[in-house]
């Protein structure tokens, strides 16, 4: 952004000055996230920059590691650790996509309610359905871990997909409000009086208007599921592995660069997620004639 | 109109319209419940219902009521001056000796909170008691220990006779029952807990200060340029709120170990020695440094929205009229960007207080919060009560910061992206 050019030379200064400021702060934003990019290609076992590394000399780059996360291990023992992120990796997708099923639905038909005008106690029930998203998990996880047990869904599957959409559905509820304001009433209307059902206005009027809203509510309950390691560890049994669950165990007990590979994996998972919802944003923002920002 | 009329107006049906009104009002709003109720239900069960329900341990005492129950009988007759009676002494006996090992053994976890020295009394009598046949038990009992003389151990059964107790809230803020059933405070080196409370509070304060130093420049460069750098600029900001916390909390450890990339940057170019590295991982510096990296968009993104919304021609105005721009921005931009910042410090302060991950990995001793006592009891030690009571402390504090920021900012304008 170019300057006026009747600014003072103090006026400058103190402008570059808040530039430079401004660039550190997205530079300690996101400079963590890019460091375990190239660390992952390291042969150094410990999470340092060589100095062979750093020159570029070609025995200090491997792929090693990525290797035995898929579980291509040629040294003895490490295949059992290897197994166990392609089982994380299993586990994750099928607790993640169905519990962003259930939260998606759930969260959808929710925010339908919530958004008409004749809704009571509107402010409580927003703010109870929200609530599992303030809670901290560790008190969730307890309450969770003692309730499940007595019920036995502990240690299953069901259980861990049923907290997981608890956790996802505030996600699902404030994207889909968001993208039901604004939203024309009369279009119901219109679509009524022209002699369809409701089921038909549902899937044929409203639905392509707020599917933007649901998709990124349903990515980011995915994302809350797919990141979430505390609910597991109390009410997931030993051996129900999860990717952040595998990577908790690494980083208290063998640090092996493996947790890098599936970290950088991660990462490249959450840029895909991101650009598909700054996508839908625009694009609903452009159905319901809203300017995009500035 | 008034009542007669809009009584007189009928609808094609012949129906009053005002009836009819009513009636479509009444089908809408059951249909908007209707929408609400599956997910309102599963909320309940799966989410609110299991927290009550932990949050009921935090004053729990009835469990040790049904291993002893008679034994508890005979000791609300105890007048609390001098020894039992033998009949205390004899219901005592045999419930310990016809108890299952497990539960006395459960029980006795909880009586050593009360008085420490039980456990391994009761280990010893069960053990004992098997030889004895025949009274009187009092004298027996004596001679296996001199403990069941000491009047003290009698005394702090009686903590323990109400199905309900305090007990567990006392020790979440060092302090503690005696015997008698007086509020004292903990033994110095046993109280660790509003230590803790102080330093979840200070950790939870300074990440929000630091979140929003660093969030309030960003957000007002990002509201201020065009479109096409925003937006890309936005990107940065969004990134880390998609990133896995555990993946974030790992590359942290990357920078900011012995042997980090922090440390050897400033190594290598000779700012400090080789030997002396600082110690950036595994104390509280951490544990800010990190939180705040975590949390600073949910600082930036309510700042962001209220700065769209402020006009840049106030600023103009202002400067046009004489401020100079420091004042300009004080007086003028400032205020207007409030409700931003208490929105996002809000978020930023109920979102910290809660931590347990990052300072389990990052924070080492001196870095931990409330969240991770919480754990260590749940996990370790195996104290509900104490981690319930702790919860549910930590639950009404952000209870109350909830419906604040409720009242201010509104739930429905939380910001995502």
């Amino acid at each position: 952004m170019a300057l006026p050019s009747y600014t003072t030379t103090g006026q400058r200064v103190g402008w570059y000055a808040f530039l430079t400021y401004c660039g550190l702060v997205f530079f300690f934003l996101i400079a963590p996230i890019f460091v375990i990019l190239p660390l992952s290609f390291s042969s150094s076992p410990f999470f340092e920059f060589t100095r062979e590394f750093m020159n570029f000399e070609p025995e200090a780059w491997t792929l090693r590691w990525y290797r035995q996360m898929v579980g291509i291990a040629s040294v003895g023992d490490t295949t059992v650790v290897s197994n166990k992120w392609m089982l994380g990796t299993r586990n994750s997708f099928i607790i993640g996509i169905s519990a962003t099923f259930l939260a998606t639905a759930l969260g959808t038909v929710a925010a339908l309610g919530l958004s008409r005008r004749n809704m009571p106690f509107k402010g409580t029930i927003m703010a109870i359905l929200i609530s599992p998203m303030i809670v901290p998990l560790i008190i969730t996880s307890a309450g969770m871990f003692f309730f499940y047990s007595k019920i036995g869904l502990t240690h299953t599957y069901l259980g861990l997909i049923l907290a997981h959409t608890a956790l996802g559905t505030p996600f699902v509820v404030i994207t889909v409000t968001a993208t039901l304001t604004g939203f024309d009433t009369n279009l119901i209307r219109a679509s009524q009086s022209l002699g369809a059902d409701t089921m038909r206005t549902f899937f044929k009027v409203i639905m392509p208007l707020i599917l933007p809203g649901v998709i990124s509510g349903a990515l980011f309950a995915f994302i809350t599921s797919f990141d979430e390691v505390v609910v597991v560890m109390f009410v997931g049994s030993v051996e129900q592995i999860t990717i952040p669950k595998q990577m908790w165990a690494g980083l208290r007990q063998e640090i092996s660069p493996v947790i890098l590979c599936m970290a950088t994996c991660l990462v490249a998972l959450s840029i895909a997620l991101l650009t598909t919802v700054e996508l839908l944003r625009r694009r609903s923002e452009r159905l319901r004639g809203i300017k995009l920002r500035n | 109109m008034n009542e007669k009329t809009a009584g007189s107006i009928l609808t094609t049906e012949g129906i009053p319209l005002k009836v009819s009104l009513q009636k479509a009002e009444r089908r809408n709003k059951i249909r908007a419940i209707l929408l609400v109720a599956p997910l309102l239900l599963f909320i309940l069960f799966t989410f609110l219902i299991p927290i009550g329900d932990m949050l009921l341990r935090s004053v729990d005492d009835s469990y040790i009521n049904t291993v002893f129950p008679k034994t508890f009988k005979e000791y609300k007759k105890w007048d609390r001056q001098g020894l039992p009676s033998e009949e205390l002494y004899k219901t005592m006996f045999f419930e310990v000796k016809e108890g299952s090992g497990r539960s006395i053994g459960k029980a006795t976890t909880r009586m050593n909170y009360a008085k420490s020295g039980w456990k391994s009394l009761l280990k010893k009598s069960k053990r004992k008691f098997k030889k004895i046949e025949e009274g009187p038990y009092k004298e027996q009992m004596i001679a296996i220990d001199k403990r069941w003389a000491d009047i003290e151990y009698w005394k702090a059964l009686g903590v323990m006779v109400d199905p309900t107790t305090a007990g567990y809230y006392l020790n979440a803020v060092d302090l503690k029952y005696n015997v008698d059933k007086e509020v004292v405070r903990q033994k110095e080196n046993r109280r660790i807990y509003n230590h803790t409370w102080v330093k979840t509070f200070k950790v939870s304060i300074l990440v929000m200060i630091f979140c929003l130093m660093l969030g309030y420049p960003i957000s007002y460069l990002l509201s201020t340029l065009p479109l096409k750098y925003s937006n890309l600029l936005m990107i940065c900001v969004l990134l880390p709120f998609w990133t896995s916390l555990l993946v974030r909390t790992v590359a942290w450890m990357v920078m900011l170990q012995q042997k980090g990339v922090f440390n050897n940057l400033l190594v290598m170019s000779n700012i400090i020695a080789d030997e002396n590295r600082f110690k950036l991982m595994y104390n509280e510096t951490a544990t800010i440094i990190v939180m705040t990296q975590i949390l600073l968009p949910f600082m930036v993104l309510p700042l962001y929205s209220v700065m769209k919304t402020i006009s840049p021609n106030y600023m103009r105005a202002a400067l046009n009229l004489g401020a100079s721009p420091l004042h300009a921005f004080w007086k003028i931009y400032m205020p207007n960007s409030v409700p931003g910042i208490s929105a996002g410090c809000m978020l930023v302060f109920i979102l910290a207080i809660g931590y347990y991950i990052t300072p389990e990995l990052v924070g080492g001793k001196d870095g931990q919060m409330i969240g991770n006592w919480i754990a260590y009891h749940l996990k370790t030690t195996l104290n509900w009560g104490l981690s319930a009571a702790l919860g549910a402390i930590l639950l009404g504090v952000l209870t109350v910061l909830y419906w604040v920021y409720n009242k201010l900012v509104g739930i429905e304008n939380i910001k995502l992206g």
